[in-house]
């Protein structure tokens, strides 16, 4: 048997919608029953995407001008169904204690909606169905931020969430307009053939281009546009912060991918994605380092890797972004999961970690893996990402950025390294165990074991890409 | 064999953290690991060329990427050192209160990620190993440090880091620099690509992994973070680190910027034989003001690097084999040094010179422990780091010799000679210091060394003892793999 791959997305869909209607309908259930469905029902469509059917349609045509189901858009599929599995899991370690002002069923469910999206957007080679994705991802994300009513923290930060997101998307729309008025065309691929073309007039291209990339860098945390990133992820729910970190994220990633082809045949985009490059690893950086609280800590940290991801934009290797993704994803989660754990204990700044290596050894080894693995050091996935991401920045004589990637690394073992000193030096007066569930243990495991994994033996993200050679196939279109 | 050697501390750490008897597997695991390393000295036939016991799994074939141990002249000689100082190291690991598995665990990480380094036939492992030992070092220093510990703790962590990636850079780079074709990241694979690296990007390169090791080498402007960290560093730590983990950085000048880049290394000597001098003089006259005992030894251990990096400079096969000779050697002094001040710490609470004295009425043994290392240290003849040193400064002074006048290279041995006075001037003032004179009254207690922690101290100056009378061993092991170099320099 194998599937049609849109047959995914409205899987996704459909499990939405009937978890939605089972809360609705069956008052009494026990609505973490929603959560194992989804997380069951979500691992099964996981599998599912082994299951494709291999044959696409030799043109464009139809559905196929919008959609496409090429390696890196079934990649990214199974990285945010992945994604969404880990996030309920989080969720179901989160709201633990606070059941009282959350309505629980929707909290469960949102998330499927976001990975419909997010799926959706992987595939997306024209800028209508990129446009109606990530409107998918963010009118539930807006939902999510903004959860915990009771609590004027996520309130703000779902206010800003909204204000800014909106924003963003209107420039989207407003550079898609540019773009199409310029061209006539949505579908990606035509709008490279036509900027090929000299009678187009290039100004105004390059000025759509650029509000598009306005509404991407929002989305990526990318400097100047990250000014909201600090305050929303601190108010939002952890678990939607966490998905947001790396959900949100990736899908910018895959759209900014995808839009580099036509996008780089235009002057100046280059010189204008280094200079976004370098603000974001200097800010993201530096602005972590006199951080106490971790859940900003690990907002400017996503600042911080967005630089590190455009590193690779810069230099045109899809493979070593895809790779970095993964690493990041990997780690991130490991980082929020054992947050949530550990904040409902005692809180979320970096002093509330102290000691943890005597309260739950579990956990503090858990945090050191996602700390030394963001931070970048050898056997951890992390690792890798930065050294494909250096290698691609030398090979491509960027040297300037690897230079600047260096100095930043410096910076974050420093701010990583806190956290971890927080466990391991400092001793508190709480000694209490902290329980952790069988579920989030088993997901912990499996993050650290892929983290290390991923850290020795990296061929498996690679052979998934294979077939396309991204990397080669944008390397051969923009060598100019 | 090499494999099980390499994972052996690996393993034993991670039994350790899982819930192993922790003394005994550390200890079971480092003698064992000695052994088998024993066994591969003897068993290893110097006059084959090219690499012994080689395994390999492909990582990234694509990049020539993989997983290959193997071992050489000089990569063996230095995974004896490194068995022997974790021997040590493991031995004089006395009982620790706080997060006992931890720091047992800690300790065989840095030792396997050194060895590791080592053995490794992969440029990217052979990077990877090294950093494995960092967050170790992080954590023995912050948890278990003694004085300024958290502030020595951050400046290693963060120098070594930093130092590393740049490291890093001049890795990739010299990667991209090979010729198309012979790109690959296996060792063995790259003297291939001898003399075809273009002059320019050698000079870039050498002088990125000139920084890079450099930093982890502690060479003189880039050195600030050794001697607190190893004052600051449990003992054990601090004989692992600088025995053996700072060997890592000229090890790597050796195996790669020796060979591969040979117009860099003579376009950056003059920088080098500055920084070295500054090493040796400058550092040395720091040592000696030095007020402790532990500082003083750190930067004892920071000095000596000089010698090792003169005989890198002179670059050639007498210079070469004398610094291989000297890591050794001076691996084994620094870490007998460290065994004993940690000893003396742990009996009187202080390695002040102010307050200590007469200690060798009351721990006679680790008197003359103390002696024999501060000896070799100086370089007295009969110790290995004597038959290193002439070496090294034979080799230097002929290095571009001609009868009519002195060149650098000739100002420099001799200004390098005067660093032997200077080390017998502290290692003596320390000595006097702490063992001779007046004992202080609260200190007539004291009980010397345990009969079981003779054991190690007698391994570690009887290994000096041998290759001082005998060095030959040593040099007919580490030869070959210089000699290779050289020969196939100048017959591209």
């Amino acid at each position: 048997m194998s599937i049609w791959p849109p047959q995914l997305e409205i899987a996704v869909l459909v499990l939405g919608a009937v978890l939605l209607l089972i809360e609705m309908f069956f008052v009494s259930l026990d609505k973490r029953a929603i959560a194992y469905a989804a997380i069951a029902s979500l691992a099964t469509i996981l599998v599912a995407t082994w299951y494709l059917a291999p044959a696409l349609p030799a043109q464009a045509t139809g559905l196929w001008s919008f959609y496409t189901a090429d390696p890196l858009a079934i990649f990214f599929k199974r990285f945010a169904l992945v994604t969404t599995i880990i996030v309920l899991v989080m969720m179901l370690d989160y709201t633990r204690r606070s059941t009282s002002s959350f309505a629980l069923g929707e909290f469960f469910a949102l998330p499927i909606f976001t990975c419909a999206g997010l799926m959706y957007m992987a595939s997306a080679i024209d800028f209508v169905s990129i446009f109606v994705s990530l409107e998918l991802v963010t009118i539930s994300f807006y939902v999510l931020v903004g959860f915990d009513r009771k609590d004027p923290a996520s309130l703000e930060a779902g206010v800003k969430y909204l204000v800014l997101s909106a924003l963003s998307t209107g420039f989207l729309v407003y550079g898609i307009t540019w773009i199409f008025g310029v061209t006539g065309l949505t579908n990606l691929n035509q709008i490279t053939a036509a900027f090929e073309k000299i009678d187009i007039d290039k100004n105004a291209a390059t000025f759509g281009a650029l509000l598009v990339l306005v509404a991407l860098g929002f989305k990526i945390a990318a400097v100047p546009f990250q000014i909201w990133v600090p305050d929303v992820y601190q108010g939002a729910p952890t678990p939607v912060t966490a998905l947001l970190s790396v959900g949100s994220k990736a899908a910018g990633f895959v759209v900014l991918i995808r839009v580099l082809r036509p996008f780089l045949m235009l002057p100046h985009m280059d010189r204008l994605l280094l200079i976004i490059t370098i603000l974001t690893l200097l800010y993201g950086n530096l602005a972590a380092l006199p951080e106490g609280n971790l859940k900003r800590l690990l907002a400017y940290s996503s600042i911080a890797h967005a630089g590190y991801l455009l590193i690779g934009i810069v230099c045109l290797d899809g493979a070593a972004i895809t790779f970095y993704l993964v690493a990041y994803l990997l780690m991130t989660l490991l980082s929020f999961a054992v947050l949530i754990i550990v904040a409902q204990q005692t809180g979320e700044s970096i002093s509330d970690f102290d000691g943890l290596a005597t309260r739950s050894p579990f956990l503090a080894f858990a945090m050191l893996m996602a700390m030394i693995s963001l931070a970048g050091v050898p056997f951890t996935a992390g690792f890798f990402g930065k050294f494909f991401i250096f290698a691609s920045a030398i090979a491509q004589h960027q040297f300037a950025l690897a230079f600047i990637g260096v100095v930043t690394v410096g910076c974050g073992f420093y701010y990583y390294l806190k956290v971890v000193r927080a466990m391991y030096w400092n001793s508190s007066d709480k000694i209490d165990n902290i329980h952790v569930s069988m579920l989030s243990r088993v997901t912990m495991t499996a993050l650290i074991i892929a983290i290390v994994w991923l850290g020795i033996y990296p061929q498996p993200i690679f052979r998934a890409l294979e077939p396309t050679r991204i990397s080669v196939a944008l390397r051969s279109t923009t060598t100019r | 064999m090499l494999l099980l050697i390499v994972l052996l501390p690996i393993l034993a750490a991670t039994a350790i953290l899982a819930g192993a008897p922790t003394r005994k597997t550390a200890l079971g695991a480092s003698v064992a690991m000695l052994l088998l390393t024993l066994f591969a000295f003897v068993e290893y036939e110097p006059w084959r060329r090219g690499f012994q016991y080689v395994i390999s799994f492909p990582i990234l074939p694509e990049w020539h990427l993989s997983f290959s141990l193997g071992l050489d002249g000089l990569s063996l000689t230095m995974v004896l050192l490194a068995a022997i100082v974790t021997v040590a190291a493991v031995w004089f690991t006395g009982k620790i209160d706080k997060y006992e598995r931890a720091f047992y665990a800690c300790l065989l990480f840095i030792s396997g990620g050194a060895i590791g380094a080592f053995a490794s036939l992969d440029l990217f492992f052979f990077y990877a190993f090294h950093e494995l030992a960092l967050i170790p070092t992080f954590l023995l220093i912050g948890i278990w440090g003694s004085g300024d510990r958290v502030a020595a703790a951050w400046k290693i962590t963060i120098y070594l880091a930093l130092g590393s990636f740049v490291l890093l850079l001049g890795l990739i780079l010299l990667y991209q620099n090979l010729p198309v074709a012979l790109r690959t990241f296996y060792i063995p694979d790259l003297k291939r690509s001898i003399g075809q690296i273009p002059p320019d990007a050698q000079r870039n390169i050498f002088l990125l992994l000139l920084i890079g090791f450099g930093t982890l080498i502690s060479l003189f402007p880039f050195h600030s973070w050794a001697p607190e960290a190893y004052a600051s560093a449990p003992a054990p730590a601090a004989m692992l680190h600088a025995g053996v983990l700072k060997k890592f950085g000229l090890y790597g000048l050796l195996r790669l910027a020796v060979p591969l880049l040979p117009e860099g290394a003579r376009y950056w000597s003059g920088l080098l034989i500055v920084l070295l001098l500054g090493n040796i003089i400058y550092i040395g006259l720091v040592t000696i003001a030095q007020k402790k005992l532990d500082w003083m030894l750190g930067y004892s251990s920071v000095m000596h690097m000089g010698y090792i990096f003169l005989g890198i400079a002179s670059a050639n096969l007498l210079g070469t084999i004398g610094a291989a000779t000297l890591m050794f050697a001076h691996g084994l002094s620094i870490a007998l040094l460290f065994a004993v001040a940690g000893e003396i710490r742990k009996r009187t609470g202080t390695l002040d010179f102010q307050k200590l004295g007469g200690l060798a009425k009351t721990m006679p043994f680790a008197g003359l422990a103390f002696g024999f290392a501060a000896f070799a240290a100086i370089g007295l003849p009969g110790f290995a780091n004597f038959a290193a040193e002439i070496m090294v400064f034979f080799s230097a002074f002929r290095n571009g010799w001609e009868m009519s006048r002195f060149h650098t290279f000739q100002i420099a041995t001799v200004l390098a000679l005067w660093g032997v006075v200077i080390s017998a001037v502290y290692m003596l003032r320390a000595y006097r210091n702490v063992f001779m004179g007046q004992p202080n009254e609260h200190q007539n207690a004291i009980v010397d060394l345990r009969t079981s922690l003779r054991l190690p101290v007698a391994m570690l100056v009887a290994t000096l003892l041998v290759f001082g009378f005998f060095p030959q061993y040593l040099v007919d092991v580490v030869a070959p793999t210089f000699r290779n170099y050289f020969t196939t320099a100048q017959t591209p």
